[in-house]
């Protein structure tokens, strides 16, 4: 047997004529973890398909521990040994941690069907132990946090005794601990013997995880070789096809004194309390803290989507009265949700559909309300373009065929139609590619410039050093820090998350 | 098509059979036809072909009025659930408002009533007498009366709509505890009797034409026409469609979804009370049990024509196919002399396999996104 457990050789797959994949070849060690990094579009969903039996390859073979491998269908993928840990985790929320581990496979009382309840107890406790997770196997998984979610995920996987185990950006809905108890999980299964391929985008992760690396572009395989001979810098520029000189563009402008938002003492039993803070015009000012310190919670209540009980809210110097989604659009401010497939697109309506929703009003003077149609698609066409959302026509394609930084760019532009002098937008980079993160702050940069005032929610502590004036850290509902761009220190932004007394 | 050329070729080249038969071009084909927005139309025409030479009497002069006379009230009522599913919801109090209405407008508009028939009703001697209704004989009788039926139906579907939107309690439960509601209370107010002696000038609007043209039809398409506009022009229905695709995405966008929802089924009332004043205009009379038997066709037909029951996909048009198609089709059940419970039952056979194209067809569309997201 050779040192490979899987090869991939001149793999090609066409949608339509349109090459998806051109001639990969590709080797997972055995007992080793490989990484697959490239932006969105290059290529790795088809491939990870074409090894999960999902679709067919239209050339080239692959070989799995010696032997000839086509599966058909995802089935045939499992029983060869080949699992997926998915992105958007599967598990059926309503059920308990053992029936959606067991949820294919249930054993039964000999033959009688009837589910053994004792037996799956016994394996789900047994795998749960194994890697390390103290929940009990029949705690309903919406009581879980997305990281034990993702260990519960991990743990399904676990049950059909794979060789092989495909993560696709595991991360994404994880806080920094979760994501650290994850990979040491990970490193524990590769001294196990299990060989994995890993995806995503956190690049510092993939150096720090795996020990090989292939890099796809536009479908083709652009750079491979062993982590060590790797630098950031050569996985963005492989990716991109271009060296990107910074992950975050320049900035042009200086904040103003102006005051655009002036939020004081506001409070609300269970999410914050008492947090005051100033945002002025043509500043970018972030929000840190993990996940559950109330940032996404004061971003809504400001926006007017959840009540608050005491405290003001001014914009402009004008205290807001009546807080609502409505008013917060009268008074331009522009609220781009953490989450965009459930909060932010219409994924089955065009993209025309979802850019015009905000302002439709704007665009029907009329009394009956009639939509200036041809004004309104020009308008978008003009934001599309500024955006570079790269889609078929508007009027037709829907959101669902876009990838990740596409859509985020339509839920964008949909606030950019409304032009907001307070721009809020809560993980606005989130699964989304290098080239569009850049674009994404690129715009951000641009609404600063322009005089309007953004507030950026995120976890990724980097990318706020990278784009922000000043950086707020929120813990347990308070803000807890504030550090302007010259004091800005990875460690103590972090810390002060953590740990709600160090004031700053 | 030419896009696609490359892998098709050289699959072709290894199997050159495959070229003679042309299946390929002929699935495309059928996959058009089926996703198309007119294939219900396609289906009732096709329906009509095959059954002409079984049933010739179909397309007897007598029998096509008989099919149209069917298709309007029966449409006017089906707008107004098009736009309740069109939000995701269900409107099943619409029947009862139809009966509601129905005894209503006689209430204003009759001249004369039986006292040997309703002098149990407990509006005997107060708002009906011997003399007839409250605006018995009056010239504005019939316009009052009108504007009456369309106001109580409006105010039915309101109160719908305040439950849903503002209570936030499921529509399946607040629209049958309506129907229920609503029905009985529309029995007492005569003690199940109907309600005769309404004005000529009333029941024009159910049989009358003008020139050849039905009244009923006019005034029908021109609800249609309207609501298509208002779906598709103004901004409350792009709010409606985008209620019915995400409602939390409509909600971070500042769309008034309590305000949409009111509206829809205050709407969805309105057009009940709309095919009401049709349908008593043809049998002359208020009846409380008028539009229970409705219930299966209202839905069916609406469903049929292709809008879609979990919200944001759907149009006037496609409803007007669908009560086409289940016209056409009750009517050929008719002609073969069926009895009800036969008729009912192939119905209800009927209404599930749209359901079944329906599923068949979204995945066909879904599956053509998903190629054409997997090549970009």
């Amino acid at each position: 047997m050779s040192e490979y457990i899987l090869q991939l050789k001149n793999i090609s797959k066409y949608f339509f004529g349109v090459p998806a994949l051109k001639n990969i070849n590709l080797e997972l060690r055995k007992g080793k973890m490989l990484g697959l990094i490239g932006e969105n579009g290059a290529g790795k969903s088809t491939m990870m398909n074409i090894i999960g039996g999902v679709i067919k390859a239209d050339e080239g073979s692959m070989v799995l521990k010696g032997e000839e491998y086509q599966p058909d269908g995802p089935g045939e993928a499992t029983d060869a040994g080949i699992t997926f840990i998915h992105q958007e985790l599967n598990l059926f929320t309503n059920l308990s941690i053992e029936e959606n581990i067991y949820i294919s496979s249930f054993p039964t009382i000999g033959r009688l069907p009837v589910i053994s309840k004792g037996a799956i107890r016994t394996k789900t406790r047994e795998l749960l132990d194994s890697i390390d997770l103290k929940l009990s196997p029949d705690i309903l998984v919406e009581k879980l946090s997305p990281g034990e979610r993702q260990l519960v995920e991990i743990a399904k996987a676990l049950s059909s005794k794979p060789d092989i185990i495909i993560f696709d950006e595991p991360t994404t809905s994880l806080t920094a601990r979760e994501t650290k108890k994850l990979f040491e999980l990970i490193n524990k299964l590769r001294d196990q013997g299990i060989s994995m391929i890993y995806i995503s985008h956190i690049l510092d992760d993939v150096l720090n995880l795996v020990d090989d690396i292939v890099v796809l572009k536009d479908g083709e395989v652009t750079d491979k070789g062993a982590k060590q001979d790797f630098s950031i810098q050569r996985m963005v520029s492989s990716m991109v096809g271009r060296d990107l000189e910074q992950m975050y563009p320049e900035r042009t402008s200086k904040p103003s004194n102006e005051v655009v938002l002036e939020v004081s003492n506001l409070s609300q039993s269970g999410t914050i309390h008492d947090v005051s803070f100033k945002l002025h015009k043509g500043e970018i000012l972030g929000v840190f803290g993990l996940m559950g310190s109330g940032r996404t919670e004061m971003a809504r209540i400001i926006f007017g989507l959840d009540p608050y009980e005491s405290g003001e809210i001014a914009v402009d110097g004008k205290k807001i009265t009546k807080s609502s989604p409505q008013n917060s659009i009268r008074n331009r401010i522009a609220f781009v949700t953490e989450n965009r497939r459930e909060e932010g697109l219409l994924m089955h309506s065009t993209i025309l559909d979802n850019i015009q929703l905000v302002s439709l009003r704007e665009y029907a003077k009329t009394i009956l309300k009639i939509v200036d149609s041809k004004k309104v698609t020009e308008s978008i066409k003009d934001v599309v373009k500024m955006l570079k959302v790269k889609s078929g026509p508007v009027e037709k394609t829907a959101p669902k065929s876009l990838s990740g930084g596409n859509q985020q760019k339509v839920v964008i532009g949909k606030w950019v139609m409304a032009k907001p002098k307070i721009f809020m937008v809560d993980e606005p980079t989130r699964g989304i590619d290098v080239g569009a993160k850049y674009e994404v702050y690129t715009i951000l940069n641009q609404f600063a410039s322009e005089g309007s005032g953004v507030l950026i929610i995120s976890s990724e502590i980097e990318e706020l050093i990278g784009v922000c004036d000043r950086i707020l850290v929120m813990s347990k509902g308070e803000i807890v820090g504030e550090f302007s761009a010259s004091e800005f220190d990875k460690e103590r932004i972090v810390g002060s998350a953590f740990r709600q007394n160090v004031r700053c | 098509m030419s896009a696609r050329k490359n892998p098709m070729d050289t699959k072709l080249q290894e199997n050159p059979e495959k070229r003679m038969f042309r299946i390929p071009d002929l699935r495309q084909g059928i996959k058009r036809i089926m996703v198309s927005e007119y294939f219900v139309l396609y289906l009732s025409i096709l329906w009509f072909i095959v059954m002409l030479p079984v049933i010739p009497n179909i397309a007897s002069s007598r029998n096509l009025n008989n099919i149209f006379d069917f298709i309007w009230p029966l449409l006017a009522v089906c707008v107004g659930q098009t736009l309740v599913l069109l939000i995701a919801g269900i409107d099943l109090s619409q029947i009862s408002v139809i009966g509601m209405t129905s005894v209503i407008g006689a209430l204003f508009m009759s001249n004369r009533i039986d006292p040997n028939v309703l002098s149990d009703s407990p509006l005997w001697g107060t708002v009906i007498s011997e003399n007839g209704g409250i605006m018995a004989n009056s010239m504005w009788a019939v316009p009052v009366g009108i504007l009456m039926m369309l106001l109580v139906g409006s105010l039915i579907g309101l109160i719908n709509g305040y439950f849903i939107a503002k209570l936030k309690m499921p529509p399946f439960m607040v629209t049958l505890v309506t129907q229920l509601f609503v029905y009985n209370l529309a029995i007492f107010l005569t003690k199940s009797n109907n309600i005769i002696g309404i004005p000529k000038a009333f029941t024009e609007i159910g049989k009358g034409k003008i020139g050849f043209i039905p009244v009923a039809m006019i005034i029908t398409i021109v609800l249609c026409v309207l609501s298509q506009l208002l779906l598709s022009k103004t901004v409350l229905g792009k709010w409606i469609y985008a209620v019915g695709s995400n409602v939390k995405a409509s909600v971070v966008s500042g769309v008034p979804r309590d305000g949409v929802i009111m509206f829809v089924y205050a709407f969805s009332g309105f057009c009940a009370a709309f095919a009401s004043v049709i349908y008593s205009g043809r049998l002359e009379m208020g009846r409380p049990t008028l539009g229970q038997t409705l219930l299966m066709d209202i839905v069916g037909a609406t469903i049929i024509g292709g809008t879609s029951m979990f919200g944001g996909k759907g149009k006037v048009l496609w409803t007007f196919f669908g009560v086409l198609f289940f016209v056409l089709l009750t009517n050929v059940l008719n002609l073969f002399n069926l009895d009800t419970f036969t008729i009912n039952i192939v119905k209800g056979l009927i209404i599930l396999l749209a359901a079944l194209f329906d599923v068949i067809r979204t995945k066909i569309q879904a599956n053509d996104t998903k190629v054409e997201k997997a090549g970009a």
